[in-house]
């Protein structure tokens, strides 16, 4: 079954979105994007080095893999558009995760700074994703901005605590007619699962694949869990009741 | 407001008897916290949690996995120069030693930078002696000038200045702050800095919050270990780090645990920081402070220093000369023997060997003012 995933004029087949931070090395990138099956990869422009050689962050990522650089260490919106500017004129193509934290404690997004860059990035013509704390007036703010996506956390960053936001999420599922794309603390393939099965269009996580103790073999079940998570999704699940209903009704005999 | 007023009245709590009546339960219940208060943090510097040091470590370990993951951010510091006004009685640079003072000029800091930049590091640290008419901001500025085109990070570590001073400095392209305390107690600060600004107790302690009213992005502020009372002191730098990363929430506010090494004169310190007490720090700062950088240097021994990558710690200098010009012509007078002399590719490989990446650029300040 033909089920793309389409950001911008780009059609993905893997709906999980993967990370390069936070790796014991760099050679691993290349086989975590083989066992994900991941087709996007987001990347701090502040680690890229083009003078340096083995280090390069950027020279360990496969061709075919969308490169989604992202503005970690802006604290403001002017900020956030200078490294998009940057990242693009460096050749890393034209997509961007807008990423804006002035708080360092414990890393939450600022929507507002966020919003005053996708205006501007997406009118000079990227494809912008920005992350984001999940509130519905911000996600239709960023729509209307024109986002190419929202990227509400599920949890604070590296947490692996999972949907905490779910509520929300459900919310910004519901109402913004926009790919939600769940970033932020999924840490379990179970919770990448649950994100799919709530209709979330895809899911972004790196700290859970790497920092496990077997990083190819976790990119692997999180392949296996956001297709899980989807076929759900689209299979359209069971009602859930409040009490047991029978399969068998013991009042059928009854009859109408 | 500044983290003196803090200060004063964390001064008052009675040290003593809190390490004396802290218990085991009391530190399984800080250990079991994902927050901890000020009186959580006395516990785990407390003697109670000495045998607790392995379970301080694993939850250490697990708090900087999740948020640095396997990254070791590399730096190196270039001494500027050792003019110095200062009479400290611990350090090399001292007012009192008569030994050849020097300072490089603009051509030596372009070799000096191209020779650092040559081992691919990204991030550096220039030092100076602290001498206001010997190497003044605007020596500081046209350094940077240079540096900044072999270097994607500059910070400073120099004498204390105003905001505007930070400010025009950040303006130039640094874009981190080093200013540790020394000693928080103040009795003990009187006495070991005998002459010169650095006797101003206040005005060393107030600069790193001016550093962060710049705008600095980074702040690594620190206690020299060994100075007074290790518990105490420990536990005033971290207060003092929370009181910063609270009213400056955008400033990444980093740790250092340096402690004492020998230098050109006698002075030895009364309280010896011995590695196990070491480790207690680091541990009860990373738990107090999960998300902050904490920097381990050279004067820690090679073997010691692959021992605590694990406990907490998100910075490393390598390939480290702490003599003006060292990188390249060498010769001068170190301000303190160091204790790891590994290469910048010998650290590397050992970051490797220990399941670490090492991270050469983390930043990239110069970059942004390109476009």
């Amino acid at each position: 079954m033909q089920d793309p995933l389409v950001i911008g004029n780009t059609s993905l087949s893997s709906r999980l979105f993967i990370g390069t931070g936070k790796y014991s090395r760099n050679t691993l990138i290349p086989e975590v994007v083989a066992r994900s099956g991941s087709q996007v990869i987001t990347v701090a422009l502040r680690r890229v080095d083009p003078g340096a050689d083995e280090e390069n962050i950027v020279s360990h990522i496969p061709d075919h893999m969308t490169l989604l650089p992202n503005t970690s260490g802006a604290r403001t919106a002017e900020e956030a558009v200078r490294i998009a500017r940057l990242a693009r004129a460096g050749g890393l193509g034209n997509w961007v995760k807008i990423e804006v934290i002035n708080d360092q404690k414990y890393l939450l997004p600022d929507n507002l700074e966020t919003i005053k860059a996708t205006e501007i990035l997406a009118a000079e013509g990227f494809v912008v994703l920005p992350y984001m704390s999940p509130d519905l007036s911000a996600a239709l703010r960023l729509r209307d901005a024109g986002a190419a996506a929202v990227m509400p956390l599920g949890s604070p960053i590296g947490s692996n605590r999972g949907l905490r936001t779910k509520e929300l999420l459900r919310i910004l599922i519901e109402e913004v007619k926009l790919p939600i794309i769940v970033d932020a603390g999924i840490g379990r393939p179970s919770e990448a699962a649950e994100a799919m099965e709530m209709g979330a269009a895809a899911v972004l996580l790196n700290t859970a694949i790497a920092t496990a103790r077997d990083p190819l073999g976790m990119a692997e079940a999180f392949r296996e869990a956001v297709s899980a998570g989807r076929k759900a999704y689209l299979a359209g699940l069971g009602p859930v009741e409040e009490a047991a209903v029978a399969s068998s009704p013991l009042t059928g005999f009854l009859g109408n | 407001m500044s983290f003196y007023e803090s200060l004063t009245r964390l001064e008052q709590l009675p040290f003593e008897s809190i390490w004396k009546e802290a218990t085991a339960a009391d530190v399984q219940r800080a250990l079991a916290k994902d927050w901890l208060t000020e009186m959580d943090l006395l516990v785990l510097l407390s003697p109670a949690a000495g045998p607790y040091l392995e379970a301080m470590a694993q939850k250490a370990q697990r708090l900087t996995r999740a948020h640095f993951g396997h990254a070791m951010q590399l730096f190196t510091p270039m001494y500027l120069a050792d003019f110095c006004v200062n009479h400290c009685t611990y350090c090399s640079f001292s007012s009192i030693y008569d030994f050849p003072r020097s300072k490089l000029t603009l051509e030596e800091v372009r070799r000096e930078a191209a020779a650092i930049a040559a081992t691919g590091l990204r991030h550096i640290l220039i030092l100076t002696g602290e001498s206001r008419r010997d190497n003044p901001v605007a020596y500081v500025k046209a350094c940077v000038e240079v540096l900044r085109e072999y270097f994607s990070s500059v910070s400073i570590e120099i004498n204390p200045l105003s905001a505007p001073e930070y400010k025009e400095l950040l303006e130039a392209g640094v874009d981190g702050l080093t200013l540790y305390q020394e000693v928080y107690h103040q009795a003990t600060y009187r006495e070991l800095h005998v002459k010169g600004p650095k006797r101003n107790y206040r005005n060393r302690l107030d600069a790193p919050e001016r550093g962060c009213q710049a705008g600095f992005r980074s702040v690594n502020i620190g206690a020299l270990l060994g100075m007074y009372d290790w518990r105490q002191e420990a536990f005033l730098t971290a207060m003092d780090a929370r009181y910063l990363q609270d009213k400056y929430p955008d400033c990444e506010i980093s740790l250092s645990p340096p402690r004492f090494r020998p230098y050109l004169g006698d002075f030895s310190p009364e309280s010896d920081v011995t590695d196990r007490a070491l480790v207690q720090i680091i541990l009860a700062y990373r738990l107090f402070l999960p998300r902050s950088g904490i920097t381990l240097s050279t004067r820690e021994p090679a073997a010691l220093r692959d021992h605590l990558l694990h406990l907490g710690i998100t910075k490393m200098s390598a390939g480290v000369s702490t003599e003006v010009g060292g990188h390249t012509s060498g010769g001068g007078t170190p301000q303190f023997e160091i204790s790891d002399s590994r290469t910048v590719s010998e650290i590397t490989e050992m970051l490797y060997a220990q399941g670490l990446q090492p991270v050469f650029k983390d930043w990239d300040m110069l970059g942004l003012e390109r476009v």
